[in-house]
């Protein structure tokens, strides 16, 4: 499974990693903003699985990187994760095309869990 | 000076509340620490005595700073809590961790301060004696926070907008 970590915290991205090792058998990749992640993103054959995203980032935040993705790609699975927790902001992530949400501060179990979650939810579709 | 202009000077109870939740749980979930919240007091002018301070901007419904200082030994504990792993304090992976620590502090607070606010991503200063400047028009509690790593602060120059 490849899976991009998309946050201009590294420590973010380091928490992340750890949590979603449990997963298996994980190729990471990582990005410091939405410019990069879509380099990244052109860069890697065949694209990700899934990408989580943070919202405030400078260059372009999470919101308008998942708008971009989406113009072109509706398979990745992806997940934000941020410290916006109002409904509204929920929903415009919605909207804009997320597969889910996640609020920080978080668990790295419940990280794990709300991304096999995720994941479960594509394959049963 | 009148009542009404010492009232001018007080910082909106309901803005406080929201930071002493959002400290206890953020250090709760992302370093396993529980956090003792002490009286808040005015901030006094002048140089922080901290050694590191993560900065948050407020702008929109909410306007203002929230600043998060440490001495470095407790900035230490809490970043090797928060990251799993100690951090070189010289490194920018330590800078790295305490503006994650006050972004999410800052951002756990955001949804219950009334109104739709913006924040910055955070800045990080290190060294002893730094200075942030904050609006003057705004006045400043300080938010002791205490906890198994240490003690540190939490400065809240907020105001509606």
């Amino acid at each position: 499974m490849k899976i991009l970590l998309v946050d201009d915290s590294k420590t973010m991205r380091n928490i992340q990693k750890k949590a979603l090792a449990a997963l298996g058998d994980v190729m990471f990749a990582e990005a410091g903003d939405g410019v990069e992640a879509l380099a990244v993103i052109a860069a890697t054959p065949g694209g990700f699985d899934l990408a989580m995203v943070d919202w405030n980032m400078p260059n372009m935040n999470g919101i308008d990187l998942v708008r971009n993705i989406r113009t072109t790609d509706k398979n990745t699975l992806l997940i934000m994760v941020t410290t916006e927790a109002e409904k509204q902001r929920v929903l415009d992530a919605l909207h804009a095309g997320v597969n889910n949400y996640v609020v920080k501060p978080f668990t790295g179990e419940a990280l794990l869990e709300k991304v096999k979650a995720t994941i479960a939810k594509k394959m049963a579709a | 000076m009148s009542v009404h202009q010492e009232k001018k000077k007080e910082i909106e109870p309901a803005l406080i509340v929201p930071f002493v939740q959002s400290v206890r749980k953020v250090l709760a979930t992302m370093a396993q620490m529980e956090t003792t919240i002490g009286r808040p007091y005015g901030k006094q002018k002048g140089p922080s005595e901290h050694d590191c301070s993560g900065i948050i901007g407020f702008s929109g419904k909410v306007i203002g700073t929230v600043v998060v200082s440490f001495p470095l030994a407790t900035a230490s504990k809490l970043v090797a809590a928060f990251a799993g792993d100690e951090v070189d304090p010289q490194s920018s992976d330590f800078a790295d961790a305490i503006g994650e620590l006050t972004n999410m502090i800052a951002g756990a607070a955001k949804p219950q301060l009334g109104g739709d606010a913006n924040i910055t991503v955070p800045s990080v200063i290190m060294g002893r004696g730094h200075t942030v400047s904050r609006p003057s028009d705004i006045p400043c509690l300080v938010l002791p926070c205490s906890t198994v790593a240490g003690e540190f602060i939490v400065e809240i120059a907020i105001r509606t907008a």
